[in-house]
């Protein structure tokens, strides 16, 4: 009897009925999502753990990954299994996407995890796949993607694009300062493409190098595109990282 | 009828508004639904891809799941809500301009959104892949929703607030905090639609994923049980089961949804304990979701034979049916041993399907096959149609959810298998040719649930004419406006 007259308080009463939904439906998001912010196990921080944030270049090929949908297919986060670590390598890592605007960890794999691609193909295998996937594996249900080979890589804006990802704390740097912080951090090299102001040479330069679409001609979306596949999973040294270290993280 | 009851309620709610939702419910069901079959064609038929971009898979997607969700059911919550609290608190809704507001806007968001998907822009992340500024839209018109909603409320002639508005209250408080906090985001320019999400890594996939298993909590549950509260007892004629348990199944169901997020993220890098309690709140959330199934099952009693005649109640019920298999089958996803093989397979999109199509497309349907009639102050063109509808939805969603339970699980053990040398038995391109016959099985049933879909449509049409012709005889002003 008790209990319904105290009910009775919240459903006559709009704005306590309001309150009371909110705090109810706060906790778990509160309790859940703040302490990871806050509890520093939660990425791990160890010798060998290298992770970069990715070149001017890899940074472009990501956003067509995110533009064409990939995640939906194709996760980019192995699990502690031994038949994920047969198939596709060591488990992930939270470190190895602590750069990750947004995560592309994904929910389903009618194609298969994509997390340590990076240096399992070579680049002319990526591009004949990518172009006509059923020409390498007959089986595949993959669409074709040969725009990306004809359409030039819009590089015009990748400043503002590392800026905008700088304003949200990847390490790209924007003054002396800040450069020289990266150098210390991931060495001379990396520190120098992590340069904004520096972002288009770098871009045209890694491309021209790398060569990833076969077509030195023009730099095509397919030339960023390969370039991050060919970077994913690679950056950490798993020679270097003890098993016994990484246990703590999990 | 006579036409002069007809002229007093509509002076004394706001119907205009209702019916401007409801065909726009319909409308999204069938392009989302069309959407759907095609992408699960083009999974079984690559070659449907035709090398466009707009329409690959990738970026239809997205199409597909924010015109079903947000626009189908979206439109529906708006169009069931307004008439509930109108209705329940005997009180014409508050806000002026802010209603047609309300409709415009939420059209305009699905349609900016379908169209930038297939043009490429997408924040990347689940079932919130509209960009900045459609959130920003979004955030307003919620706001103004919330504002109508307990605008209307506070004008109630009854003292008591009725037990459904207290889920589309819950729906639409924890929508714009879900949504606020899970599309915080830095544009790359003003004048871009382009952004990168604020978080990162295992942060990012927390935030996601407590957003995106309450977009199924609240906007795919809650709120449609709001639906179910009104809907379900109104149509059987008798009161809800029980009132204790509906107050149970309110607040319980409130605080642990937001708690389960993480049963998306199990064995992955996000720390153990966040994961492990979204296990537990999992399993603790079968019990409310199961006292509200039979609250809503329970109303029937008494009332059973109407189920032998009156198609309306049947999709109600069999919609409570899916609702409670659903909800032990999640729980049971959500079981760290079980996700080790389920995550990653058809077994989930056979889950999500079985909810929404059984529960949330079900219930929906019922409601506006109630409601649509008593709007257009007319009754249902064709009963019978009904009838065929029910059959080709019911046939539809257990063809689906046969085939993805068949594809998910051999999936999963194709996967983990292991010859007699330690090795794995199958490359992952043997676990895709050996979907194909289950995707077009899937195909299939979800063109059956298409099909039913349009003879919805159809009838819905029809029984509109209907309405519009009888008050145009009757010379009503009402024909004017409808």
């Amino acid at each position: 009897m008790l209990k319904n007259l105290k009910h009775e308080i919240l459903e006559t009463n709009v704005g306590i009925l309001l309150v009371g939904t909110m705090i109810a439906i706060s906790i778990g998001g509160l309790v859940e999502i703040v302490p990871l912010f806050l509890i520093k196990d939660t990425v791990e921080s160890l010798p060998g753990v290298n992770v970069r944030p990715y070149t001017p270049l890899e940074l472009r090929g990501r956003d067509i990954y995110v533009r064409e949908g990939c995640y939906l297919c194709h996760s980019q986060m192995i699990r502690p299994f031994r038949d994920e670590q047969l198939r596709y390598g060591h488990y992930s890592l939270a470190a190895e996407s602590k750069y990750d605007h947004p995560f592309q960890w994904g929910s389903k794999r009618t194609g298969p995890d994509l997390a340590r691609v990076g240096g399992k193909y070579s680049n002319e295998w990526h591009v004949q796949h990518l172009i006509a996937p059923r020409s390498v594996v007959p089986e595949s249900v993959m669409p074709n993607f040969p725009w990306l080979m004809t359409t030039p890589l819009d590089y015009s804006d990748v400043e503002d694009r590392m800026r905008a990802l700088r304003t949200t704390g990847v390490p790209y740097s924007a003054s002396t300062e800040e450069y020289e912080k990266n150098v210390k951090t991931f060495g001379v090299a990396t520190a120098k493409m992590l340069d904004i102001s520096h972002a288009q040479q770098n871009l045209i330069a890694q491309a021209e190098a790398g060569n990833y679409d076969g077509d030195r001609s023009s730099i095509s979306e397919m030339d960023a595109l390969v370039a991050y596949l060919q970077v994913l999973g690679t950056m950490v040294d798993f020679s270097k990282v003890k098993p016994e270290d990484l246990v703590k993280y999990r | 009828m006579s036409g002069s009851n007809a002229a007093s309620v509509a002076d004394q709610y706001d119907y205009e508004i209702i019916k401007k939702f409801s065909v726009m419910a319909i409308v999204w069901a069938v392009v989302g639904m069309f959407v759907g079959v095609y992408i699960a064609s083009e999974l079984t038929w690559p070659f449907l891809n035709f090398d466009i971009p707009y329409i690959t898979f990738g970026r239809f997607r997205p199409v597909h799941t924010s015109s079903v969700i947000f626009g189908f059911g979206g439109s529906a919550l708006f169009a069931t809500s307004y008439y509930v609290v109108q209705r329940t608190c005997q009180a014409r809704l508050w806000g002026g301009g802010l209603i047609p507001f309300t409709f415009w806007g939420w059209q305009a968001v699905i349609l900016l959104a379908d169209i930038s998907y297939m043009l490429g822009y997408s924040q990347g992340r689940e079932y919130a892949e509209m960009e900045w500024p459609i959130d920003l839209l979004i955030e307003v018109i919620w706001v103004s929703y919330l504002a109508i909603f307990l605008g209307t409320i506070m004008k109630r002639k009854q003292p008591h607030i009725y037990v459904a508005n207290w889920f589309y209250l819950a729906f639409i408080l924890a929508t714009a905090l879900l949504h606020t906090f899970n599309n915080l985001a830095v544009p790359v320019g003003l004048f871009t639609l382009k952004s990168y999400s604020l978080f990162a890594g295992a942060q990012d996939a927390m935030v996601q994923w407590w957003y995106g298993h309450n977009a199924v909590g609240f906007f795919l549950t809650a709120a449609f049980l709001g639906m179910m509260y009104y809907f379900v007892p109104k149509h059987a004629g008798r009161p809800v089961y029980s009132y204790r348990l509906s107050i149970v199944h309110f607040w319980a169901l409130s605080f642990m949804y937001m708690w389960v997020g993480t049963h998306h993220l199990h064995w992955t890098a996000l720390p153990d304990w966040a994961s492990t309690l979204g296990a537990t709140f999992s399993i603790m959330l079968l019990l409310p979701s199961w006292g509200g199934m039979i609250n809503g099952i329970m109303t029937l009693s008494g009332a059973w034979d109407r189920l032998r005649t009156d198609y309306v109640m049947r999709f109600m019920i069999v919609a409570l049916s899916f609702y409670g298999m659903s909800t032990f089958e999640g729980p049971l996803m959500a079981l760290k041993d079980v996700n080790a093989l389920s995550h990653y397979t058809d077994w989930t999109v056979g889950h999500v399907h079985s909810g929404a199509l059984g529960w949330v497309a079900m219930i929906s349907f019922g409601s506006l096959y109630h409601m649509i009639p008593r709007l257009w102050n007319t009754k249902l063109f064709s009963e019978k149609l009904v009838g065929v509808h029910f059959w080709l939805a019911t046939i539809g969603v257990l063809l689906y959810i046969t085939a993805m339970w068949i594809s998910g699980i051999s999936q999963g053990l194709m996967w983990r298998a292991f010859d007699e040398y330690g090795n794995l038995q199958y490359s992952f391109v043997e676990s895709v040719a050996a979907m194909h016959p289950f995707y077009m099985m899937r195909a299939i049933g979800g063109m059956f649930f298409l099909t039913g879909m349009c003879t919805m449509a159809f009838n819905i049409f029809m029984t509109i004419r209907q309405g519009v012709r009888e008050a145009n005889v009757a010379g009503q002003p009402v024909a004017a406006a409808a």
